[in-house]
């Protein structure tokens, strides 16, 4: 445009008006806008024809294409959903333990147990299933299993929950607040027993006192070594795996004023199909019994 | 007889703002209600000691530039702070731990955000529209302002409105309407406000001296009155108790949203695009001292943009429980509305026919025809992202935000800061800016700010929105949420990084425009208002 000749303005002349010396040139509209415009309207009034557009009095009118995105997603969902229909009900026919050994469902199930988790799960369990041990969510990666760690017992949890206040099947189990019942002195004791057991560092002399309060206070569940009870949902004090940290501060918190993590029942949510999905795509992150 | 009046109004404004902040029942509206018993007993003050005093009569042939003066100085300001607050929390979306503890409640992002947008849209540009609104209608009018002390009232009720709207966010009180966060007290100044600016500038109008409206106060014109219908009708709300700040929507649900969108688009479209044309329409022909290109097109385009943009809110509420048909018309309105806004394109540019050379020697009309480019590239993304197909992959994404902001960054940003490198000497009465080579500097490092910012965000949308839609063979989603959340983490802090140029850029402005007042050589000049013909 530099290139231009910079006597055009003159010919095309000025309006006459003039602002603080600002003048106006009576240049026509440029041809190629005129046009685009007129195509842009073209097109809207197409397309208002052709979709859902204009109110009328009790309605709009619908388009000549009967299109809506609320049935264009719907079809979309169907169409996953038809085409998916033979191998959920297998699914869901199968025993539990027997699809691990049957590849194509099998391969169906983890693929989307892997996205159910991503969508439902990954929140607490992190999208890589490693948990958070800041906050107490459980790694499931590893073969540490709180509740136990078969098929039929992750199937179990992920339907009901833990320690929730919605399904009325969820597993349950509470640790006292030892706060309560012990003086800071015991509690430091017993930390030191309870790093002696998982084989960290401690104070022998504290920890030779612990071990008569474990005996006393942490039996009933943690049993008398120390190695947990699936039952209830209690850990194994003795590996290298912590829900909430091994080291004296995470460890005296937990006793002075115990944990109650919480896990919800997803029964109502999701289908048996998807549960059993992530059932078996838990199940099969390595850790699996 | 005035200052008794004055007196009085001001006294029982201490007094009620006094009785308002002790049964005030939350925090932001106890500190509201003492910041306007401090501004109100302040005056008081002001006015009992100037009582008596022989006033010097105001020469009504000259120009009113007192408050522009104030509107500048205003708009470097919230600029600086505007930009300086998305910096900070364009970095505590890259590290989140920027969201100090000890600040939780005040400083954290959720905080910051609506401070941000709203320092820069109208601390920053709505200062900006204002002092140069006052400017350009009193040169194109030959007139001076209409009102007296009116326009005074303006700039310092508008400031009032941006410092209690400010405050307001970081102690929580919001209302939850994107850019319609101020709850209804702040709101009904706001009203006050607004209306006396549209009586100054319609008043000045309607006295001016030349036969006929210049495009540049059609656009302005076209901006009062529209934001003042909008603001009115998206905060129609009822409070909770006149002693505390929470109020409830009238309208709810999806109307609620249909409503807050027709306004959100058309603080865009009003605030954003008319009232900066207008701008563009005197700055640009004066800067480059061209005549505009066409007196046709400005009507016709004028015309068209302002009857098309009100129809377009509806694109914000693609695949929503928003109704098909509305979705429809938002987006054909959307589309019809590419070259209306063109139009303004095309005139800005082609002013410059025949004076192209003067981009080589001359950064501030550099900065202004940059600006009028970045308009023309959002006013084309703007249409293409309404299309349904485009938007299911854009909504909800950084494109998005990288849209907004290289049409906020690039076309407000850079025209108004074009046009307070042309105000300062004028108005200040200084030969030449300080330094061409800082506005170069400032040139440079906002315009690569913005091609930092805007390419970082359109990679990380689309990549973002690709992911989010990501399915499987059988139809099961492949990604998280939280694996697109990591997957953007370069591009926020090349966000941050773009955002840390164009501020450091405002800096320069200013440093720029306070040196040009207090060290240039002034010259001799009477602003009289002459008509031009």
């Amino acid at each position: 445009m530099s290139r231009r000749p910079a006597q055009k303005p003159p010919e095309v002349g000025t309006t006459g008006h003039q602002w603080d010396g600002i003048e106006e040139l009576n240049n026509p509209l440029p041809r190629w806008w005129l046009w685009t415009f007129y195509a842009c309207i073209a097109f809207a009034l197409v397309y208002s024809v052709l979709y859902p557009a204009w109110p009328m009095i009790s309605r709009a009118t619908p388009g000549l294409l009967g299109y809506s995105t609320r049935g264009a997603v719907a079809a979309e969902i169907q169409a996953f959903a038809d085409a998916n229909a033979p191998i959920r009900a297998q699914l869901v026919a199968a025993d539990l333990s027997e699809i691990a050994d049957k590849p194509k469902l099998n391969e169906y199930a983890t693929n989307v147990g892997a996205s159910v988790f991503r969508t439902w799960c990954a929140q607490c369990h992190g999208s890589g299933a490693a948990g958070v041990q800041a906050a107490g969510y459980p790694n499931l990666l590893d073969d540490d299993w709180l509740w136990g760690g078969d098929i039929a017992s992750i199937h179990t949890t992920i339907t009901n929950g833990i320690r929730n206040t919605t399904g009325s099947d969820a597993r349950y189990s509470e640790m006292p607040k030892f706060g309560e019942i012990l003086t800071g002195d015991e509690i430091a004791q017993l930390v030191q027993y309870v790093r002696s057991i998982s084989g960290q560092s401690n104070d022998a002399v504290l920890a030779a006192s612990g071990a008569a309060l474990f005996a006393d206070n942490c039996v009933a569940c943690h049993g008398e070594a120390g190695l947990g009870n699936r039952d209830l949902g209690a850990p194994n004090l003795t590996d290298a795996i912590w829900l909430y940290g091994g080291d004296v501060t995470a460890l005296t918190h937990t006793i002075t004023y115990a944990r109650f993590g919480v896990m919800p029942n997803w029964s109502p949510r999701l289908s048996e199909a998807d549960i059993r999905s992530v059932a078996v795509y838990v199940h099969g992150l390595g850790g699996g019994e | 007889m005035t200052d008794y009046l004055k007196l009085t109004a001001l006294g029982l404004v201490a007094l009620l703002a006094a009785i308002a902040a002790n049964f005030a029942r939350d925090m932001a509206y106890m500190v509201h209600a003492q910041l306007i018993m401090l501004v109100a007993g302040g005056l008081f003050l002001w006015v009992i000691r100037r009582a008596g005093e022989p006033r010097i009569p105001i020469r009504q042939d000259q120009y009113m530039d007192g408050v522009i003066r104030y509107g500048v100085v205003a708009t470097a300001f919230w600029g600086v702070v505007g930009f300086m607050v998305g910096v900070i929390i364009a970095f505590q979306l890259a590290f989140p731990v920027l969201n100090l503890e000890w600040a939780q409640g005040f400083a954290n992002f959720g905080r910051l955000r609506p401070l941000h947008t709203s320092a820069v849209i109208f601390a920053f540009g709505g200062n900006a529209l204002i002092c140069t609104s006052f400017y350009v209608v009193q040169r194109t009018s030959a007139a001076r302002l209409w009102g007296g002390n009116l326009a005074w009232f303006v700039f310092w009720g508008y400031n009032l409105f941006i410092v209690l709207a400010a405050t307001g966010y970081l102690l929580g009180s919001t209302q939850s309407k994107e850019y319609a966060e101020p709850e209804w007290y702040v709101d009904i100044w706001l009203t006050v406000v607004w209306l006396a600016y549209l009586a100054v500038y319609l008043g000045t109008i309607i006295k001016r001296r030349e036969p006929h409206i210049y495009v540049a106060n059609w656009f302005y014109l076209s901006f009062i009155i529209t934001v003042a219908m909008l603001h009115v009708f998206n905060n129609i709300s009822i409070p909770v108790s006149v002693f505390g700040s929470k109020s409830v929507q009238v309208f709810s649900g999806v109307q609620d949203a249909m409503v807050q969108w027709w306004y959100g688009h058309n603080a865009v479209g009003f605030f954003l695009t008319a009232g900066f044309l207008g701008m563009m329409y005197y700055f640009v022909p004066k800067q480059a001292e061209r005549p505009v290109y066409s007196y046709k097109l400005s009507i016709i385009h004028f015309w068209a943009l302002i009857f098309l943009y009100i129809w377009a809110g509806p694109h914000h509420l693609h695949y929503t429980a928003l109704p098909d048909w509305a979705a429809t018309l938002g987006m054909v309105f959307s589309i019809m509305l590419w070259m209306p806004s063109w139009g303004g394109m095309i005139n800005g540019l082609m002013t410059l026919s025949g004076a192209w050379d003067k981009l080589r020697t001359d950064p501030v009309l550099r900065m202004m025809v940059v600006a009028i480019g970045f308009y023309g590239m959002s006013t084309f993304e703007g249409p293409v992202m309404s299309i349904k197909a485009v938007n299911s992959l854009s909504h909800y994404t950084d494109w998005t935000i990288g849209h907004v902001h290289s049409g906020a960054l690039g076309w407000n940003g850079m025209i108004t800061f074009g046009a307070l490198y042309f105000l300062t000497p004028r108005l200040w009465n200084r030969d030449r800016l300080y330094s061409l080579s800082l506005v170069s500097w400032h040139f440079w490092l906002a315009t690569i700010g913005i091609v930092l910012y805007a390419s970082a965000m359109w990679v990380s949308g689309i990549m973002e929105g690709l992911m989010w839609r990501e399915v499987d063979a059988n139809g099961f989603l492949v990604n998280a949420f939280a694996d697109t959340v990591a997957a953007k983490w370069p591009m926020n802090v090349v966000r941050g990084i773009g955002g840390i140029l164009y501020l450091s850029g405002g800096i320069i402005m200013c440093v720029n425009l306070w040196k040009t007042v207090t060290s240039v050589p002034g010259r001799n000049f009477v602003p009289v208002a002459v008509p031009a013909e």
